[in-house]
């Protein structure tokens, strides 16, 4: 059984035009993927795409005005929002981009240990510290003052301190140097070795590819295929969905070549498949409604020609 | 950057704004229609001839060029001698020493009250967000913003001590009353009608900017990601909104020592309130020079602590200044 499933999941917003007019904005629509323990996931998908919302949504963070629907089960059991509260920060941990999601005028010991309270917290937090070759100086920095490695250890030991047993790590390393994205993924591939569940969104397909076991590719606003990491090779032809293929096809050491067209915003959507209006393959069922999911050759996509 | 060498700038600063000052108000005075002798000699200029005129002239230097006037009387400045009031015929700096110790009360009061009660108004209408109760406070903010003090004051007068005659109209003691006779609590039922007129009126900037402030910080990726690791209600909005706001909302409660002090001018006029504001008036109205100089750098000093204070607290409290000052 997967520890976190995520079932048709929907996410919009209601957005005020004229006057009293409004519109339904959907970020995320009918969005399904699972990911078991010890397994990671990585959500790749352009910029835009909604992937961070994914993540509030889950963790049930997302802004007053948003509208939810579908399910997610965690461990068996159905995430609601009283449930949401209950985990967040406990079993379930957040990973954010960068150092302006720490308060700038508390020091960092005092934000890793977070809610935490009493004598053991102080123990972990310096434990963890260690851990992550972090000196006692470190501690009473306030975060403008963290290197860009150094706060992303930081970032992560929050996820640490807690004992998480799902991750959702949201773009953990942008605009970071190899070694320290090289540092940031293995310790993602260390937390998923000792059992945690790991969802890591990014849009850097590459250090996706080196870490994760399974990539969801996220288009519009939904997942149009999962795929196990092994089916990125060659020119793509074992991947099921044509846009995992065209974005495949356009990384540099590949054919570096794009596909025309921009990604359909989410209030204009188009009533068939999300991708119809920039593939080749479009007819007119296409057009008509929404692929349903199915499973292919061990993995999922969402497109009635794929084989 | 180190705390002497800080100081020292803020002395070199505060040394050319005082100088300044003093020019500018000097040749003000200089040019106004205030003529000095008969603003002296009052009622009895029918009695004073030409001749007397002159010497009376003479033996204050008005006949000098104002250039050496001013040199006159900035090396006395200089020297600690602020000249006599007319009008109290009592050394400047007497006056203005007794005329503080009211101000300063009416002040006081009205800064922490006011700056007390604008923050917990402030994060209340940002916690609780477009509910009635913001509505409540913004309305109440931006009809205060648009009221002039003297008029609360007036209102406040009207209903008060006027209407339920349950504080005093005015004065800063009971008239007719023999100073060693005045009691404490004589002094506070004269005292709160101000206090409370000034504090009123400075509740609103410090509301509404607390109320962005939280805002903004409620909104923020810290919060949210605080939120993230299970942080919630009170305790979430102490740790990371409450220390965040509460260093700009005291800056702006220094910076603010200006409006006060205008504010307390008005406001001691309305109630006859004996304190620096109803002296600078009549300083002005009677053509006291001595007295409408010394209060004009006296309340220069004033402001000028004032925001050398919010500086201050910025650069002990907020570890990011100073870290940048140091660089």
């Amino acid at each position: 059984m997967p520890l976190v499933e995520v079932d048709d999941l929907s996410v919009s917003f209601k957005q005020y035009t004229k006057g009293f007019k409004h519109k339904e904005v959907k970020v995320i629509h009918n969005l399904s993927f699972s990911i078991n323990a010890g397994e990671i996931v990585a959500v790749v998908g352009s910029s835009g795409s909604g992937k961070s919302l994914l993540a509030h949504a889950i963790l049930g963070i997302l802004p007053r005005n948003a509208n939810v629907s579908g399910t997610i089960h965690y461990d068996g059991k159905e995430l609601t929002p009283s449930l949401q509260e209950k985990l967040r920060g406990k079993e379930l941990a957040f990973v954010p981009q960068s150092v302006n999601f720490l308060n700038p005028l508390m020091e960092v010991e005092k934000q890793v240990r977070g809610a935490l309270k009493g004598k053991d917290s102080f123990k972990t937090q310096k434990e963890i510290f260690e851990k992550y070759n972090l000196s006692t100086d470190v501690e009473k920095l306030y975060p403008f003052q963290l290197s860009g490695g150094m706060a992303r250890r930081i970032l992560v030991s929050t996820a640490v301190i807690n004992k998480a047993k799902f991750i959702i790590a949201d773009e953990p390393t942008p605009g970071l140097d190899q070694t320290v994205v090289k540092e940031a993924l293995s310790s993602f591939k260390a937390f998923a070795d000792n059992g945690t569940a790991v969802m890591f969104i990014t849009h850097d397909i590459q250090s996706a590819l080196s870490v994760a076991d399974k990539i969801a590719v996220f288009y519009a606003g939904t997942t149009v295929e999962v795929a196990p990491v092994e089916d990125f090779t060659g020119s793509g032809e074992r991947l099921r969905h044509p846009y995992s293929k065209a974005l495949w096809r356009a990384l540099p050491q590949n054919e570096f070549r794009p596909i025309p067209g921009s990604q359909p915003k989410g209030d204009e959507l188009p009533r068939g498949c999300l991708f119809a209006p920039r593939c080749d393959m479009t007819t007119t069922e296409c057009l008509e409604h929404l692929p349903e999911k199915r499973v292919l050759r061990n993995g999922m996509v969402r497109c009635i020609h794929a084989t | 950057m180190l705390l002497p060498l800080l100081f020292l700038k803020k002395f070199i600063r505060l040394a050319s704004l005082l100088f300044a000052v003093c020019i500018l108000s000097f040749f003000l005075v200089n040019k106004s229609p205030v003529d000095p002798i008969q603003a002296y000699v009052g009622a009895d200029m029918m009695r004073v001839g030409p001749e007397q005129r002159e010497k009376i002239a003479e033996h204050w230097g008005l006949d000098k060029t104002p250039v050496e006037q001013f040199y006159h009387w900035s090396s006395a400045i200089v020297r600690g001698d602020f000249g006599t009031s007319m009008i109290y015929r009592q050394p400047v700096l007497d006056v203005i020493k007794d005329k503080f110790i009211y101000s300063f009360a009416l002040m006081l009061a009205a800064w922490i009250l006011s700056g007390v009660i604008g923050f917990l108004l402030g994060i209340i209408a940002a916690v609780k967000r477009d509910s009635w109760i913001d509505r409540l406070i913004k309305l109440y903010c931006y009809t205060l913003a648009s009221t002039p003090a003297f008029w609360i004051g007036i209102l406040l007068l009207l209903i008060f001590a006027v209407g339920l005659g349950w504080l005093p109209i005015g004065l800063g003691v009971p008239a007719g009353v023999l100073t060693e006779e005045v009691t404490v609590i004589d002094r506070v039922r004269h005292f709160i009608l101000p206090a409370i007129t000034l504090s009123i009126v400075g509740v609103v900037n410090v509301a509404l900017h607390t109320r962005q402030k939280l805002i903004d910080v409620l909104q923020s990726d810290y919060v949210l990601f605080a939120r993230a690791r299970g942080e919630k209600g009170f305790s979430l909005i102490w740790r990371h909104g409450i220390r965040n706001i509460a260093l700009p909302a005291l800056t702006l409660q220094f910076a603010a020592f200006g409006e006060l002090f205008g504010g307390a001018v008005l406001v001691e006029l309305v109630f006859s309130y004996p304190g620096l504001g109803q002296a600078t008036v009549e300083a002005g109205l009677r053509g006291d020079v001595p007295l409408l100089l010394g209060l004009v750098i006296f309340s220069t000093l004033f402001v000028f602590i004032g925001n050398l204070l919010a500086d201050l607290i910025y650069l002990v409290v907020d570890p990011r200044t100073k870290e940048r000052e140091a660089i």
